[in-house]
């Protein structure tokens, strides 16, 4: 009986594998291309990183762009249009959120309802979804500055752009790296969001 | 938006220019050594991805470069012929600007200013070659543009030279064609389109700060657009030739993008 309850669509559940492998493919891929010119001082180890030299790296970063900007809209529509993304992660609010920080905290924040997302969760998804945003505007105007001149100027320039990058994509990389020890500590959620139940 | 030049950039710029160096050694011997798409990382199903063995990584390889001219396609239809790139004051203009080429500042190939010839070719009506001082008679230009590297930094310069579509018209370059093909004398060579070719900041550069343009940046002509990241701006010009059969380029030969705009 139980076994047909779905707690995540199908196109969810593709949405997500496929942002997931574009996420980590334009990460490692990125770590490569910052490594040709490493603005921030430091290198990051090429064991790393992914496409074997700059131009390899180049490739795989401009493809896995539009998987992750194409998908991305996918699952924000389709969100938008099904209602289960208002469902799902809203509302939140302060006491709530506080309350579920701090159940959190002390292990004491239940998971036991696979539909459904606590406060913590509703935060760091929304969270995440701006911040994959503010990855794609950013990478829009390192690709094609001249292009995109409202965007660029909006960012503080091509020069800023890189560091608003950077920044987005250590965002992500913190997001996932909490998010892994969460589906760690909750293996259930792993396979819902693989099989749906 | 402005970016006074710092030391820092400076110094990322000769660590550049190592990479790059290294990067082209490992590039010479044969072309698998290319390894495009070689990696040790192995998360989950990535390794897969990666290519572990040759026919998966030339196959993935096969892949990539397709959507790397879908990326052409792309960008041509971005561009906008007359949309220009941002200028700057000549406060802006970094001192010293970085080099970079695909081998060090001491392999710089130099030649006499009077034995040199600019070379035309392909779809051009009048084919006669022309002299720096030819060039330098024609009307001038002058732009403060970034120039953005493939390789993530960029520098604010100040070149000065004769508008590109001012010189195809003069010499009668067939101006529906598709390629213009760049042949340098330190034996680079790329190639762009024509709608960046005939783009108003696209320059024929003689100039660079007010001087003679350096060794270091192309002595004595090199082309220069903002619209074009650094390695489609070739340098040490010694032939210019319109196509409608794709050119390539150097890099582009290896994996770089083609269009390559910024
Ligand atoms: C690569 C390994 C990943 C694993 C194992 C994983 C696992 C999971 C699991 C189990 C859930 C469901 C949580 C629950 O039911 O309580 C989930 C949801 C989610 N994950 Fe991941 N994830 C991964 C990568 C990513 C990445 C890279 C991102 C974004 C950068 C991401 C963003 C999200 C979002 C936004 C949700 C909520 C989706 C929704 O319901 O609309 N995940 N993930």
């Amino acid at each position: 009986m139980n076994i047909t309850v779905q707690f995540h669509p199908i196109w969810l559940r593709i949405n997500h594998w496929l942002n997931a492998v574009a996420f980590l493919v334009l990460m490692s891929s990125g770590w490569r291309i910052y490594d040709a010119s490493p603005f921030l001082g430091f290198r990051i180890p090429s064991s790393l990183t992914l496409g074997g030299w700059l131009g390899g790296a180049l490739l795989w970063h401009f493809a896995a762009m539009w998987l992750l900007a194409a998908n991305g809209l996918a699952y924000l529509l389709s969100g938008i249009v099904s209602g289960r993304l208002r469902q799902r992660l809203l509302p939140i609010g302060v006491t709530a959120l506080l309350s579920d920080l701090r159940a959190a905290l002390s292990g004491q924040l239940a998971h036991e309802r696979l539909d459904h997302y606590n406060q913590v969760q509703r935060l760091a998804y929304l969270a995440v979804i701006l911040d994959l945003l503010v990855l794609v505007l950013s990478g829009l105007v390192l690709w094609k500055s001249v292009q995109f001149p409202l965007l660029r100027t909006l960012l503080g320039g091509y020069e800023q752009a890189r560091r608003i990058h950077f920044l987005a994509m250590a965002g992500g990389g913190l997001f996932l790296l909490l998010h892994l020890l969460m589906t760690a500590l909750h293996p259930r959620t792993l396979l819902a969001m693989l099989r749906g139940h | 938006m402005r970016t006074p030049p710092t030391a820092s950039r400076l110094d990322l710029s000769r660590s550049d220019r190592a990479d790059l160096l290294a990067e082209a050694r490992r590039l010479l011997p044969s072309p698998l050594r290319r390894h495009l798409l070689g990696s040790s990382l192995s998360l989950g199903g990535l390794a897969m991805l990666t290519g572990c063995s040759l026919s998966g990584g030339a196959s993935a390889e096969t892949l990539l470069r397709a959507v790397s001219r879908l990326n052409d396609d792309a960008q041509a239809w971005l561009f906008d012929p007359s949309r220009l790139a941002p200028v700057y004051r000549e406060a802006d203009v970094a001192r010293p600007f970085p080099y970079n080429a695909y081998y060090g500042v001491e392999q710089i190939r130099r030649v006499d200013d009077r034995n040199w010839r600019l070379e035309l070719g392909g779809l051009i009506a009048h084919k006669a070659s022309w002299t720096l001082a030819g060039l330098a008679a024609l009307p001038q230009d002058e732009q403060i543009t970034r120039h953005i590297c493939v390789e993530g930094w960029s520098a604010i310069g100040r070149w000065g030279g004769v508008r590109f579509s001012d010189f195809l018209k003069r010499v009668g370059a067939d101006l529906g064609a598709r390629y213009v093909g760049f042949r340098c004398f330190d034996d680079y060579y790329t190639s762009i389109d024509m709608a960046t070719a005939l783009h108003p900041q696209t320059l024929l550069a003689l100039s660079f700060d007010g001087q003679p343009l350096p060794a270091e940046f192309g002595h004595p002509v090199k082309l220069r657009m903002p619209t074009k990241l650094g390695y489609k701006n070739p340098k040490y010009l010694a032939e210019i030739f319109v196509s409608n059969v794709y050119p390539g380029g150097y890099w582009e030969d290896q994996g770089y993008n083609w269009f390559g705009g910024s």
